[in-house]
């Protein structure tokens, strides 16, 4: 795990402008960014720990707890909103017994908002994990999540 | 190598992929299709192929046995822009006759292949439109349909027509001979004609793209940057992501011809990371320029060194702006500061530096492939070209269009998208995203180009259109812009940061059914002060959505506060749901899918909402198949006796 930290630095040059592309591909390896490997960051890069806080907490992409095993994204676009999203959002959040931002107990699911994944002409739109799945509907959500726990 | 040599090489790869007398499946694979299922049929059609023991071709020249009896082609292209009909499929037969069907389920697959694909009769039920080859009776032309008929193809040119991993389909369909002008016209001669081309950023704002050339060009330095800002962040937008996923060398020949009239030697594309199809189709296309002598040192024997980077965004709608998409790129975080010194002068890194829109860049090939002349027989007098828009919202045929500017609104709503869903009332469509505003119906005949729509309240934008039926309430529709610009104002400055949270509550307390007369005078008032002591263009355009539903939806502002009534149905605290039962047949799957146990009634009998208990979810009402769950502005009756109990 640790060799695979020292690789992700040592892609980049010690310049600033790397601080965005470190921190994703921190993020991609381990689900979130863990505090600690800021400071590592921060020493890498030749600026003060606070610098690195201050670009990962700026940007919506980025996390600082472990994500659910899935995760679902419920798109709030302008198109999704008129077509239902919200609905869609509450019926979610009714099933899995949590609010946006949060994962449930056994850390199965994690539940998110975005905007706009750009799927505007197929909404309401819901991505779980990598997938996005179109046109959504409340009894829509009940089969995704069905055949996700079975 | 030269220019002549890929083209000659080019040609050859798109004869073999654009061949006539060869059965051919194409699919629309872009993010829209892979939402709508277009994956799961391209597996479909694979293992039906593998059924029959047709062996499937990669489109490279050395398939050269392709009309074999045995063979069939396979290829993703990009979107349509037909996105209401995906997944989008192409079928062409060995007799040449092609048809493009509409959503397509893998269960449809076998059909297709056994009744088009080797039989060569089309299946006419799902036929949308006839692609190539003659005439079908009763299957319109693709060129005919409504959808397309009145559209103008520039940016759009390649997009659904190539497979947009082989830079050979670009090549052999025009791309980087409008770089080969360039390059030979020298500097300040590419500036000026796209000065005369008439071409402005089409971003939003609107800037002439040649003078804004000139000025980087002209200011002192020996490095220069250019950017391709590709960070769409308009909710309700995705122009821009179906150009990169769908004809990524259009955007990256743009970006090299910026990079030559400005004298830049590295050229950055900031791209969202919510599209990594997009970002996956730009790291091809990149490899195949750098392979084809189109990147890097000494391009087309020219001399002109030039490297493109990809930079991945991290999510901030606030990097829409200039300098704060400079500052993402210096890996800072994405705040803007005020201008002067504007970019071109002072910007990435301190140097100078000239930012465009993807969709700007996409314009500069093909203006410098055929001449500002020819650019300039599109679009008015002010508003040179065409303009793409993402169509959604309640309309029928939802998708990605491109048209002259100039178009009427109508044209666009009514012929092109085929008016509003389900024959309901039309109320408004908005442009320009958060920044933006909302145009009503007697506003319908408006021509679309920066003057018109600037007059209007909103902008152009960056072109995502959405247009709002009588299901949609006004108010939500503005409390939802700004829902949106509040949590994405960076705080910097107090107009924009407070400002944004006040007009927000405000609304909030108007759907919330605790408005007064007086939140009107405050909306009106608040919003002027934001647009005009903001720093930037986030907080500058924020009021918009506010202050056109304030001047256009008067009366649902009125309703709100003096009826405390959404008549739209959509401000839950203004709402009830029942249940008309003369449609409901009493299948008791509303009840079963009632999340609190509000709904009574026996099997096979009407069935009744406990207003007092129902939460107004919506979950019987998207349940039911047979629309018997209404809903109606809850009755101020029932609001008192509730206050009394």
């Amino acid at each position: 795990m640790e060799l695979r930290f020292d690789s992700i630095l040592s892609a980049y040059d010690r310049s600033r402008q790397n601080v965005i592309p470190i921190l994703q591909d921190i993020q991609t390896h381990y689900g979130y960014l863990p505090v600690e490997k800021l400071d590592e960051v921060a020493g890498y890069l030749r600026i003060s720990v606070h610098e690195v806080f201050g670009v990962a907490t700026f940007y919506s992409q980025f996390r600082f707890h472990p994500p659910g095993k899935h995760c679902l994204k419920v798109c709030e676009g302008t198109a999704c909103h008129v077509r239902g999203s919200q609905l869609i959002l509450d019926a979610l959040g009714r099933r899995l017994g949590i609010r946006p931002g949060q994962t449930t107990a056994d850390r199965k699911f994690g539940l998110e908002r975005v905007m706009c994944v750009g799927s505007c002409a197929l909404a309401p739109a819901v991505v779980l994990d990598d997938t996005v799945h179109a046109r959504m509907t409340q009894a829509g959500i009940d089969r995704l999540l069905d055949q996700e726990e079975s | 190598m030269t220019l002549a040599q890929l083209q000659q090489q080019a040609a050859q790869t798109w004869a073999q992929f654009d061949r006539r007398d060869r059965r051919r499946v194409l699919i629309g694979a872009a993010t829209c299709g892979r939402a709508a299922g277009a994956l799961r049929v391209a597996d479909a059609f694979r293992s039906e192929f593998e059924r029959r023991g047709l062996s499937v071709d990669s489109d490279t020249p050395a398939a050269s046995a392709a009309s074999a009896k045995d063979r069939v082609l396979l290829a993703e292209v990009g979107c349509l822009g037909l996105c209401y009909a995906e997944p989008l499929v192409e079928i062409q037969a060995a007799n040449g006759a092609s048809v493009l069907y509409r959503r397509v389920t893998p269960q449809l697959v076998p059909k297709l292949v056994e009744a088009h694909l080797l039989g060569g009769k089309p299946v006419e039920h799902s036929a949308l439109a006839v692609m190539a080859g003659e005439a079908i009776p009763g299957i319109p032309k693709f060129e005919e349909l409504p959808m397309i008929r009145q559209q103008v193809r520039v940016i759009l040119r390649n997009c659904g027509v190539i497979d947009p991993t082989q830079i050979d389909h670009a090549i052999a369909r025009g791309a980087y001979i409008g770089l080969a002008h360039a390059l030979q016209m020298g500097r300040e001669a590419v500036a000026a004609e796209v000065t005369d081309s008439g071409l402005r950023g089409r971003g939003g704002a609107g800037f002439p793209t040649g003078a804004k050339w000139s000025f980087a060009a002209r200011s002192a330095g020996d490095e220069k940057y250019v950017i391709c800002n590709a960070d769409e962040g308009d909710p309700g937008a995705f122009m821009n992501r179906s150009v990169l996923e769908g004809d990524p060398h259009a955007v990256l020949e743009g970006l090299t011809i910026a990079g030559w009239a400005v004298g830049a030697r590295t050229g950055y594309i900031y791209v969202r990371a919510e599209y990594p199809l997009a970002i996956e189709r730009l790291q091809t296309a990149l490899e195949q320029m750098r392979a084809g002598g189109l990147s890097g040192r000494n391009i087309l024997g020219s001399g002109f060194d030039f490297e493109i980077q990809i930079k991945k965004g991290a999510g901030a709608f606030v990097c829409g702006e200039e300098t704060a998409l400079i500052a993402a790129i210096e890996g800072r975080r994405g705040m803007p500061r005020p201008r002067p010194p504007f970019p071109a002068v002072s910007g990435l890194f301190g140097k100078p530096t000239s930012i465009n829109n993807v969709e700007t860049l996409a314009a500069v090939s093909s203006i410098l492939q055929n001449g500002a002349a020819w650019y300039t027989q599109f679009g008015t007098e002010k508003s040179r070209g065409t303009k793409t828009f993402s169509l959604a919202g309640k309309i029928e045929r939802t998708g990605l269009i491109e048209v002259a500017l100039g178009t009427p609104l109508r044209t666009i709503v009514e012929d092109i998208g085929g008016g509003v869903l389900d024959g309901k009332g039309f109320k408004a469509v908005q442009t320009g995203g958060p920044s933006g505003g909302c145009i009503p119906a007697h506003l319908l005949d408006l021509q679309v180009d920066y003057e018109h729509l600037a007059e209007a309240g909103s902008i152009m934008g960056s072109g995502g259109m959405v247009v709002m039926d009588e299901d949609s309430c006004m108010v939500d529709v503005a409390k939802y812009f700004l829902t949106f610009t509040e949590s994405e104002s960076c705080g910097k400055c107090v107009p924009c940061r407070m400002g944004t949270q006040h007009l927000l509550r405000m609304l909030t307390e108007l759907t919330e059914g605790a408005g007064t007369p007086g939140h009107l005078l405050q909306l009106r008032q608040l919003s002027e002060v934001v647009k005009k002591a903001s720093l930037c263009g986030l907080g500058q355009t924020a009021p918009n959505p506010v202050l056109t539903t304030l001047q256009y939806f008067a009366e649902e502002y009125r309703e709100h506060i003096e009826e405390h009534r959404c008549s739209a149905g959509v401000c839950r605290e203004m709402v009830e749901f029942w249940i008309d039962a003369d449609k409901c047949n009493g299948c008791t799957v509303c009840a079963r899918n009632c999340p609190v146990d509000s709904i009574t009634g026996e099997k096979k009998q009407p069935h009744l909402i406990d207003a007092g208990q129902c939460i107004r979810c919506g979950a019987c009402r998207s349940a039911c198949k047979f629309g018997a769950v209404m809903v109606r502005p809850r009755s101020r009756v029932m609001e008192t006796s509730e206050a009394n109990a």
